[in-house]
């Protein structure tokens, strides 16, 4: 049957019987459920790679509604390896300040300062509908060129088990069930993860005892391309606190923190919602300019993660895995890099070039990430819902002091924006033998810079990637694809070599660093790239 | 920076006459958002993170 759970924005990958359906279980190396941000950049990363994928969902396209609108750098870094950014970056909305008020009035305003050196800016707003179908136009493109990518709209997996060296999957489809078979399956099916919950996995974390009510409105207003965040708004009803964000096609995002103990129906009556939302604009304006409300919705959210992201055969990506709060931009962000972190090591597995064990490492590393989004989280929403008289009285005298003094601003947290998480000290990095930048220390992804009128990024390979730069000698025993890069533009050297004179580092293709050296090491660097296959994990 | 727990104000008596005055008349609410003031700025003048956590340490010592 597969009855639709949510409306769909538009249809990307209809309905199609096709013959596995009246044939016995076929066997897939990889099966991703979901075809969210996630599950979609998953599926074209590993058909970009050569290793086939079948890709269930069980709609035929985006869900409506409002979901992620923040792309950070990182993400479009990602995108742009997979062929997906350009639409992104031309539809996007690019914003770099941020405002920060109080009541009435301004406590500061942020510059996000685009650096010199990177092809993408840190952040586009874009809505999520766009992002997803931008993923399926690459996966679409890439099919063409002879990726490996099946997707199969209105297949819903109704269960599953595991079979130790395979997991089956019961699929329900207009035309009937069937069943499926993968050597590995990846659950990128969202919060409330159908996979997760046949597997009777938990799922537990934080409840933030609060309301947020969503308003996106069509308006044409001269507002300016820019992140306002009020805390106390002094427009009625408008809560605790408010953000208004600017997206593409003349949408703005609106956000009202309502509570806890509030009445939904009520709150999302369209005339107490559009009450609110004249409070709001007109007291930019003082005039409430002509709009139309797109969407509205209330959410709550949780801070939780699984105990692993992998059960046997079935891996855990996306909100399946983690949820956070949406402040800070930090679930589709994060999700996207954890598509990315398990892709390449999916790829090497299935093709005999890795052992099992560094599946284990997308575990950790991401387990790890997860660790760093729900604080970071946590972090911003304890600030902005204190939990007591106390920590309303440091909130109120932080806001209160940042009007005046510099030093209060850096506390000020209304969410701290997404960055790529540096994995610090686990297993399969280092070592960092050069005395460079923090910035680029084993474990972080590589930044971007300038080559010519080029950028470093576009030169990778998309496997594991030796890079010179400066005056290093390549020996013999390069054990993978070697950059050599000596004209060296001020943000190279700024952001890979601080003071040393020459450096070599080594790169994983999710373009972390593994290590760095001064120098040409050769039989160093293929132990480090060993070592990030796995091959000590254990 | 360890934390200074000797006797470092050089006039006690006047700087804790102060410090009373500034609370002066001031509602609860308003000591109490006065108190939270002053920590943070205090705090921020410290800046060393490890005797802050020594401070808090000493502070909540009973």
């Amino acid at each position: 049957m597969v009855a639709p759970r949510y409306e769909t924005v538009k249809t990307l990958y209809p309905y199609a019987a096709v013959a596995a359906q009246t044939a016995p279980a076929q066997r897939h190396p990889v099966v991703v459920v979901g075809g969210g941000p996630v599950g979609l950049a998953l599926a074209l990363d590993l058909g970009q790679r050569g290793t086939p994928v079948l890709l269930l969902d069980d709609h035929e396209g985006p869900g409506l509604g409002s979901k992620a609108i923040c792309f950070a750098k990182r993400t479009l870094d990602i995108a742009h390896r997979l062929g997906a950014a350009g639409p992104m970056l031309k539809k996007g909305v690019v914003w770099n300040v941020g405002r920060v008020f109080h009541g009435d009035g301004q406590v500061f305003e942020f510059d996000l300062l685009p650096e010199d050196g990177h092809r993408h800016p840190a952040f586009i707003n874009l809505q999520q509908p766009c992002f997803e179908e931008y993923l399926h136009a690459a996966i679409t493109c890439a099919q063409k060129a002879g990726a490996p990518i099946e997707i199969r709209g209105r297949n819903r997996v109704t269960g599953l088990t595991d079979h130790d060296n395979h997991v089956s999957l019961d699929v329900d489809t207009p035309d009937g069930a069937y069943t499926v078979e993968a050597d590995y399956l990846i659950a990128c099916d969202g919060a409330r993860s159908p996979i997760r919950n046949h597997l009777g996995l938990s799922f537990d974390g934080r409840v933030f005892e609060d309301n947020f009510l969503i308003a996106d409105v069509r308006m044409t207003a001269d507002f300016p391309t820019e992140r306002w965040f009020w805390f106390q708004p002094p427009f009625e009803h408008a809560g605790q606190s408010a953000l208004l964000h600017k997206q593409p096609d003349d949408v703005w995002r609106i956000d009202f923190q309502l509570g806890w103990d509030i009445d939904r129906d009520l709150e999302l009556d369209p005339d107490r919602i559009r009450t609110r939302v004249d409070a709001m604009l007109s007291s930019q304006t003082g005039t409430v300019p002509d709009y139309e409300l797109v969407w509205t919705s209330i959410y709550t959210f949780q801070c939780r993660r699984m105990k692993s992201f992998r059960q046997g055969r079935t891996f855990f990506a996306g909100d399946s895995a983690h949820q956070v709060s949406p402040f800070g931009a930090r679930g589709a962000n994060s999700g996207v890099q954890d598509a990315e972190n398990l892709a390449w090591k999916l790829d090497l597995v299935l093709k005999g070039d890795a052992p099992d064990a560094l599946l284990d490492t997308y575990c950790r590393e991401r387990e790890y990430a997860a660790d760093e989004n729900i604080l970071n989280s946590s972090r911003a929403t304890d600030f902005m819902t204190p939990k007591s008289k106390a920590s309303t009285s440091f909130r109120d005298a932080v806001l209160e002091l940042a009007g005046r003094h510099a030093f209060a601003r850096p506390l000020v947290n209304s969410g701290r924006l997404s960055a790529p998480c540096v994995y610090d000290g686990l297993p399969g990095f280092g070592p960092d033998a050069l005395d460079g930048p923090a910035a680029t220390r084993p474990g972080a992804a590589c930044p971007d810079a300038q080559m010519g009128n080029r950028y470093l990024l576009d030169q990778i390979t998309g496997g594991f990637q030796i890079i010179t730069i400066g005056d290093v000698s390549v020996g013999p025993d390069a054990p993978c694809a070697v950059l050599s890069i000596t004209d060296v533009s001020p943000s190279l050297r700024a952001r890979f070599l601080g003071d040393a004179p020459t450096a070599v580092y080594l790169l994983r293709p999710d373009q972390h660093i593994i290590g760095r050296w001064p120098t040409w090491d050769g039989a160093a660097i293929t132990a480090a790239l060993a070592s990030s296959k796995g091959k000590q994990c254990r | 920076m360890p934390l200074n727990l000797a006797p470092n104000i050089p006039d006690p008596d006047g700087f804790y006459d102060e410090l009373l005055a500034q609370f002066e008349g001031l509602s609860d609410e308003d000591a109490e958002a006065l108190k939270s003031r002053l920590i943070l700025i205090l705090a921020n003048h410290i800046g060393d993170r490890a005797t802050l956590t020594d401070a808090f340490a000493a502070a909540k010592a009973r």
